[in-house]
This record gives structure tokens, sequence and C-alpha cells, in this order.
């Protein structure tokens, strides 16, 4: 059980690794990685143009339990914004312009496949 | 932008529209939203087109998939529409040709494997494709009969949505999937129909005069009330009028099976078109609504639509409850039915020819002497005053049928051929028709039970030597004037089986009898006789 959490944070791990470098190669600049508080994680928090962009990035072994987006719910949908509009407060930025993105980065087969959705509500 | 189109059809009874299903993909994370106005069983449909799609073979867009069905203020109802969602959303993500999907429709309902799952009203809904400029049909095979008798359509039998894929032009790898067993489809026949078929008039031992009878409503589609006791052979020769009544033109075995195709209840549609009438015989129980027609929200077509062309016999009429017998007026005044429900509004066929049969009192034992009869007058009065009134008024034929008698009985032992057979009864009845139908060339009407009498005296009036007895009956008093009308159409109906261009005194002769007393009691006293 516990060496199979292990795989499945080096798995995620991997993943957010993945989909920071394919946002640098878009130009976009990473601002935070895994920023914490008590209502939950934002995993990649990064810069476009001067939009600031929330990335939830999902990562999957394989397509046995489904697409990787398919795990994002509504309701982590809704806890992501709850988070953004705590993390506009601490940070003091008040009238910025915001997005929530999601990444779904796809093992298969030793290749991986990285997925893209703006603005997903 | 991803976006493509498919059609259906939703039907609200025999009408309909065809629905464009429209479906979209958006960059957007993994959703699959349906909007149009569907009802509780076409919202699942979402859950069976994905696990359809992902069970063929094939991948479901892992973006937001919006399918719409337009116009989106047509109620839709019935699951019927899954394979047209399916091959829209296929069609949207890039999978089939978009334009592979302009000429076709898709009906059927998916099965969580990708099978294609019968489907209730395929007739009706690929004649209102073919209506809409449609030529191509998808349907499931199990309604491929069904779906086939509309003529001049390309029709294609699916049993698994991998080969609607193969169809338009997609290139699927071999999997075990394509190895349908052929579900041993059960012969649904219309083994109902063809066992009335095989009932033959020539059954009937006596009752020459029942017959009789029976052969002039045939031939002229008049409405029958039988009047005997029990065990006389009412429900026999009832079930056998069927038999003596000629094929269904194209048309009328068209509209027969369309509304036994919507009606779920029965699948015996999928074998082939009705060219026979239809023959149904409700139980006294039956309710207004499983009569006319009803539903909740839908409309759904009722058992005088089911018997539709055909016959419809009520047996124990008097039993039946009142207001189930005056819904019957307008649909035999109009030849349809409209029904209204919250969810629309219905028109079925429902030219039907009628049969009542009932006993002469409660008791079932006075006819003849009437000395076993143990009725009171009050009682007999009650009985048969349920069936009075504006009911009456459009039957024709009022009959006394009493048991065979011992010598009658010996009479057709002795002689093993000398009652008729249906066949040879029907081809009477056919060539009656004919002529009535010749005479009638113009006007709205083809059988004599449908002509008003005051045409009839107008149009086709009798020397009075012919009308003479009918005259003296009338001022007698014993019939009204509007027995008189009947009495004409009644004697017309004979001559045309008699072969004869006018009615002569013999054919209004008859037409008296069949008629009968004006009083009911009187008729289950078998007084017309005397």
């Amino acid at each position: 059980m516990l060496w199979s959490m292990n795989q499945k944070q080096i798995l995620g791990r991997y993943g957010e690794d993945v989909a920071a470098n394919y946002l640098i190669d878009r130009g976009y600049l990473i601002h935070e990685r895994n920023w914490r508080c008590s209502l939950g994680e934002i995993d990649l928090i990064a810069k476009d143009k001067d939009r600031w962009v929330f990335v939830e990035v999902k990562t999957r072994n394989g397509t046995g339990y489904g697409h990787p987006f398919e795990a994002i719910t509504a309701e982590k949908i809704m806890r992501m914004r709850k988070l953004v509009a705590f993390w506009c407060q601490v940070q003091e930025k008040s009238g910025v312009k915001v997005r929530l993105d999601a990444i779904a980065v796809l093992v298969r087969h030793g290749k991986v496949a990285v997925e893209h959705i703006k603005q997903v509500y | 932008m991803l976006l493509a189109k498919a059609y259906a059809v939703s039907l609200l009874g025999l009408a309909g529209t065809v629905i464009e299903v429209e479906s979209e993909i958006s960059s957007s994370l993994p959703g699959f939203i349906l909007v149009g106005l569907p009802d509780t069983s076409l919202s699942e449909s979402k859950d069976r087109v994905r696990a359809a799609i992902q069970n063929s073979g094939l991948k479901m867009p892992n973006r937001r998939v919006t399918v719409n069905l337009s116009p989106a203020s047509v109620r839709k109802q019935g699951s019927s529409f899954d394979l047209a969602i399916a091959v829209s959303i296929l069609a949207a993500a890039g999978n089939i040709k978009k334009n592979e999907l302009e000429n076709w429709i898709h009906l059927g309902e998916l099965g969580l494997d990708g099978t294609v799952r019968r489907v209730s009203g395929i007739l009706p809904a690929v004649l209102i494709a073919k209506q809409a400029g449609i030529s191509n049909a998808v349907v499931p095979k199990a309604n491929l009969t069904e779906a086939s008798l509309v003529e001049g359509m390309n029709i294609f039998g699916a049993q698994h949505f991998r080969q609607v894929v193969r169809l338009h032009g997609v290139e699927l790898p071999e999997n075990e999937l394509d190895e349908i067993t052929e579900t041993a489809s059960v012969p649904i026949s219309n083994s109902a129909f063809a066992s009335f078929l095989k009932l033959d008039i020539a059954d009937v031992i006596g009752q020459q005069e029942a017959v009789d009878a029976l052969t002039v409503a045939a031939a002229g589609g008049h409405h029958v009330l039988m009047v005997g006791p029990p065990g006389a052979g009412k429900t026999m020769m009832a079930e056998r009028l069927p038999s003596i009544l000629p094929d269904l033109n194209l048309n009328d075995a068209l509209e027969t099976t369309a509304v036994l195709s919507i009606s779920c209840s029965r699948n015996v549609s999928s074998e082939s078109l009705l060219l026979r009438p239809p023959f149904e015989a409700p139980h006294h129980s039956a309710s207004v609504s499983s009569l006319v027609g009803g539903g909740l929200g839908m409309p759904r077509p009722g058992v005088i639509s089911l018997a539709n062309n055909g016959v419809l016999f009520l047996d124990e009429a008097p039993e039946f409850q009142k207001p189930v017998l005056e819904a019957l007026r307008q649909p035999l005044e109009s030849g349809e039915v409209v029904i209204n429900r919250s969810g629309g509004t219905a028109r079925f066929p429902a030219k039907f020819q009628l049969i009542l049969a009932a006993n002469p009192c409660p008791c079932g034992n006075g006819f003849g002497s009437g000395r076993l009869c143990r009725c009171s007058e009050q009682q007999k009065a009650k009985y048969l005053a349920k069936l009075s009134g504006p009911l009456l008024d459009r039957v024709d034929i009022r009959l006394n049928v009493l048991p065979a008698s011992l010598s009658q009985l010996a009479e057709s032992r002795s002689s093993k051929n000398g009652s008729l057979s249906s066949a040879q009864i029907r081809e009477k009845v056919s060539l009656a028709r004919i002529a009535a139908a010749r005479r009638l060339a113009g006007t709205p009407w083809s059988i004599n039970s449908q002509v008003p009498g005051a045409y009839l005296r107008k149009k086709f009036a009798l020397p009075s030597a012919a009308t003479q007895k009918l005259q003296d009956a009338l001022d007698k008093g014993r019939i009204s004037m509007r027995g008189f009308d009947r009495c004409l159409r009644l004697a017309w109906s004979n001559a045309d089986l008699a072969g004869r261009d006018l009615p002569d005194q013999s054919d209004i002769a008859k037409a008296i009898f069949l008629r009968g007393p004006e009083n009911l009691i009187e008729v289950s006293r078998g007084n017309s006789r005397g």
C-alpha cells in the first residue's frame, strides 16, 4: 500500500514536471508550484503575458480508468475557484486577469502525451 | 469548430417531425450535455450512447459534447434517438464524414455493448422521413421487415453499432464483436391473426340466418348487434367475421400496421404488413382510455385504433361501463379519434366495424317463450337499456340469435358441404364491395354503411313498388324514420350481394328483417320473425 502510494506520488510529481516544461516551452512563466493552503493545493501557478493561469494537472498511466480529464469533476473545479480567490486575497492581488486551465499528462508505453485545455469553468 | 448533424424522427401519434440531432465538441473538460426537450427515457440515452461507442471499439471524444435535438420546442421521448445521437457525435469527432449523414435517418436504441435494439413506431417514422425527402434509413435489424414496407426507401437493418459505423465508411479493425450471434428472432408472427384466418364460417352449425346477416354486414360494413342466450354462437360468429372480410388495400394496411407499430404492447408489426383485417375483442372491464386511447403525458392508441379497418367485438356489451360505450360514439361517426394529453394531441384512425353481443336478459334465458327466465321485466329493461340511445342508432343490423335447434343440427350433419366456406363468402363480399364502390365513385364513401340516408333517398331513389313494404312498415310504426334510412342502406347491401343494380322488394324485405324491431326487448324475444 505504502509502495503504491509512493508510486502514485512519483507519477504525479513527474506529470507536474512535464506540465511545467510544456508551459515554459510555450512562453509561460512558472510562478509557483504546489501552492498549499487550508483549502487545498494548486498544482501550478503560471503567468501568460499579463494573465495569471492556475493549472490543475492530472497524470495517468494508461487509460484503464478513463482519460485524465474525466477525473476533473465539477466539484473539483468549484474547489479550484475558491482556491484562486483565496490566493488572490493572500497575495493582495485584486483586479488581475485570471484563468483556470487543466493539463492531462498521459504516460503510455514509455511515451508521454500532454493535452492542455484553457479556460475550464 | 467541430459540428455535425444527423436525423431522427419524433412521433406524436401517427404524425411526427424529422428531428435534427446536432453535435458539437467544444474544447472544455469532458462532459455530455443533451438539450432540446428530451424526456427521462431520452435523457438516459447519454449513458447508453457513451457506453455503446466505447464498447464498439471507438473513442468517445474526451472533450465536452453538446447534443441538441432541434426543433427544440417539440417534446421528444423514447430510446429511438440513440443511434442518431451516436453517429452525430462520431461525425462531429471526425470519425464519420459529415456529408455522409445528410440523406440518412437513424432510428434505434443502443445497448451498452453497442447492439442495436428494436424500437416501436418504425413504420410511421420511416414514412415521415420519406415525406421529408430523406431516402436512406438505418433501422434495427429486428424492425427491418416493418421498415421495408415503405417503398422507395433504401433501408439498412443494423444489429450492432459497428455495422452502422462501417456503413458510413469508417474502417474498423476486426474484433470479436463482429461475430454477432444471430439472436434467435422468435417469430412473433401474426399468429393471433393467422389463427383467426383459420377460423371458418363453415364451422358455424345451423344459424343460416345469422350467417346471412353477417355476410350483409361484411358487404356493407354495417355495425351489428347480436342478442341471444349464452351458447347460441354469438362469439363464435363474431370471431369469424374477419374471415369473410376482403383483404385490406395497401393504404389501409399501412395505416393499420402503423398503429400497431406505435402501440408498444404489441409486436405483431415486426413480421409484415397486416393485409387481413384485425379483430379486437376487449374484455368488458376495459376502461375508456384503453378503448379509445390515452396514456400518461403522451397519447397512445387504444383498442379501437388497433381494430382500425377491422372488427371491434364487444362481447357482453351491456356489462361495459356506460362511459366506455358512450366514448365510442364520436369515433364511430368520424372514423378517427383525437386524443389530447399534456404531451400533445394525437389523431389516430378508428374506422372499425362494431359488433355488439348481448344476452337477452341478465339471466340469459329470456328467449323464445322465456319460460326459464327468472328476470323481472324491470331487470330486463334496465339491462338492455344500457345499450339504447345514440350508440344503437349507429348499429344497422340487430339480430336475434337463437340456439340452433335439433333439426338444424341434424340437417347440417347430413349435408356436410351445404354451408359455404369463408373463402366462398369472402368472394361474394368482395364483389359486392366492388359494386358499391363503383356506384359511390366520386363520393367520399366507398361502402354502404357510410352513406347518409338523405343522400341515398335523393340520389338513388327507388321505384315506389320496391319501397312499398318499407312505407307500410313506417306507417304501421314498426320502424322509425331513422330506421327507414338504415333499411335503405341495408337494402343496397343486399342488392350488391345479389348482383342486382337496384334493390327489389325481396331486398327491402330482408333489410326490414335485419334491422329488427325498434324496441330492443322485442329483438331479444325474436319478434321480428313474426
